[in-house]
């Protein structure tokens, strides 16, 4: 009999994906069907943004934060606006600060709400693609009536937040915050008692609360796995500290922490449910009172323009807890240095124990599970001992699609 | 223009997206417009996953540098007739990005861009008006 050697094989994953997401590059170890290794390789999207903060000042470094990322573009300026309130000891206004949790937990519900989508179509659902998507042009609505965009919104200040939500707004945010309880229920159902999503993400992809711990998984993908970790809960900061909020884990509602990607589906449904719920405590309990603590923008900066010292925001993203740092020098205008760290970053480690031993059909519903900022599934050339032959995104997704249909056979 | 269009309802339009190092607020808005509200697949507009399927190219972001000779191929990739869109303002100008050592776009330094879709990023119907004003370019070249 001939002797038969198994060697593994390498595919390259990257770095360009033709739907969502942002440029980034993998190497899969392959044995049959089966991940022996993963290796990843960022940079794509390296722009200079914190270069290029030393030429401007704190103002205009607000809209440079905006434009890290398009869907958190909330995120990034408050925890930049945290920052520098923290090393030029600014107080903002309380009105101000429930103002801040409103717009930070209506971008929760736009990112969560995107993320079902795009899992849905990783695991070839595409018809609760466009579902959660209609759901998702509401909650935009919504945004671009509060802010007057739809994706960038320029929102926050240094100090304070720009535009208020006053009296009759409030009738149209009920309308919307009734229509995703309504909705709710529905996603709900399709998600979690659906057989197929079931098979296909129960006992997959299985990160443990040790290497969640270990390799410091943040937001939605290490609660998920049982690690109580919340930045609105850990720290008080807006107004966070005067509601009523408890960090979510998947256990609350099975009675038991898998860490697979069912859990982080019914994690993240969880968190679409508790913003609903934030949003509606604060729209009560707002007080009256200024929305910025310093209006005159030329005022602010001067004031900023003589702070030495340094400061650090930490602000819970929907992907996880996004940390900025920022140092004056008392001299210039422009911060001396701004250091930001992204959720993603943490992420992306959690991939390696996630994916090892899966099977390459399930690569993309495994890695869109952690929410990535950045990922790339599309061109995937496989290197057979001399054959070549590429596998883009189409090729995977069929796969994926193929398993479905396999298991529900 | 309204005359083009209808002659070129015919044909359905095949669009690649590809992200150059963009902040993905663009790219969601694509997503967006093949969504319910805005359905561009009832124009048989529709996203595909290779370059070789594609009529017109939407491209987001200002060009990284380790992205510059990726763009170039998946251009090259697409067969002719073609038509390339670059979506938002860091594609068009750099946008808050412009000065950054790490670019080598504007797009139009690396490819001949035909449609510039200016916002920041733009709106859904603007991204679909782009792409009919594309179709009306494609029907010309071919009659
Ligand atoms: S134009 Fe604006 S929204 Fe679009 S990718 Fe560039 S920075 Fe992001």
């Amino acid at each position: 009999m001939k002797q038969t050697t198994k060697t593994s094989y390498h595919i390259p994953v990257g770095p360009i994906h033709p739907a969502l997401k942002e440029p980034v590059f993998f190497e899969f170890e392959i044995d049959g069907e089966r991940i022996v290794d993963v290796n990843v390789k960022l940079g794509h999207v390296h722009r200079g943004i914190e270069w290029a903060s030393r030429k401007r000042n704190p103002i205009q470094i607000l809209y440079l934060a905006e434009r890290i990322c398009g869907i958190c573009s909330y995120c990034h300026p408050a925890a930049f606006a945290l920052a520098v309130e923290d090393a030029a000891d600014i107080q903002v206004p309380e009105r101000a600060e429930y103002l801040r949790v409103i717009q930070g937990e209506l971008e929760r519900i736009c990112s969560h709400i995107l993320w079902a989508g795009v899992a849905a179509h990783e695991i070839g659902f595409d018809t609760v693609l466009y579902l959660t998507w209609q759901m998702r042009e509401k909650a935009l609505d919504l945004t671009e009536y509060l802010t007057g965009n739809r994706v960038t919104k320029a929102i926050i200040m240094i100090g304070g937040i720009r535009r208020d939500i006053t009296k009759d707004m409030l009738p149209k945010i009920q309308d919307a915050l009734k229509y995703f309880k309504d909705n709710f229920e529905k996603i709900r159902h399709i998600f979690l008692d659906d057989k197929t999503v079931m098979m296909r993400s129960q006992g997959c992809g299985i990160l443990t609360k040790d290497d969640a711990l270990k390799l410091c998984a943040v937001g939605p993908t290490t609660r998920a796995s049982g690690v109580k970790k919340d930045v609105r809960v850990d720290q008080s900061y807006f107004a966070y500290g005067d509601l009523d909020i408890d960090c979510m884990t998947p256990d609350k509602l099975t009675g038991e922490v898998n860490g697979d990607v069912y859990d982080r589906i019914i994690q993240r449904l969880l968190e679409v449910k508790q913003s609903i719920d934030l949003i509606e405590q604060c729209v009560d309990r707002m007080p009256a009172g200024d929305i910025v603590s310093e209006p005159k923008i030329a005022k602010l900066l001067a004031q900023l323009k003589r702070v030495n010292g340094e400061g650090v925001g930490r602000h819970e993203a929907p992907r996880g807890e996004v940390i900025h740092y920022v140092k004056f020098d008392g001299e210039n205008e422009s911060p001396y240095t701004w250091k930001v760290r992204a959720p993603t970053y943490n992420n992306i480690l959690p991939w390696i124990p996630m994916l090892k031993g899966e099977q390459i059909a399930d690569i993309p519903i495994v890695a869109a599970s952690t929410d990535p900022c950045m990922s790339c599934t599309n061109r995937v050339a496989i290197t057979l001992g001399s054959k070549k032959y590429e596998m883009d995104k189409e090729e995977l997704h069929r796969l994926s699609v193929e398993k479905t249909r396999r298991l529900m056979k | 223009m309204a005359k083009g269009l209808t002659k070129s309802f015919k044909k359905a339009l095949w669009v690649y997206h590809c992200n150059s190092g963009s902040c993905n607020g663009c790219d969601i808005e694509i997503i967006a417009a093949l969504c319910p509200r805005y359905d561009v697949e009832r124009f048989g507009i529709r996203l595909v996953g290779s370059p070789r399927h594609a009529d017109v190219l939407l491209i987001t972001g200002p060009v990284t540098r380790q992205m510059e000779d990726k763009v170039k191929r998946i251009y090259e990739q697409m067969p002719d007739p073609k038509a390339v869109i670059c979506i938002g303002n860091c594609g068009n100008t750099g946008d808050v990005f412009y000065e950054s050592y790490n670019l080598v776009g504007p797009v139009d330094n690396i490819l001949p861009v035909d449609m510039h879709v200016i916002g920041c990023p733009p709106r859904p119907e603007a991204i679909i008006l782009a792409v009919a004003k594309a179709w009306v370019k494609l029907e010309t070249l071919e009659a």
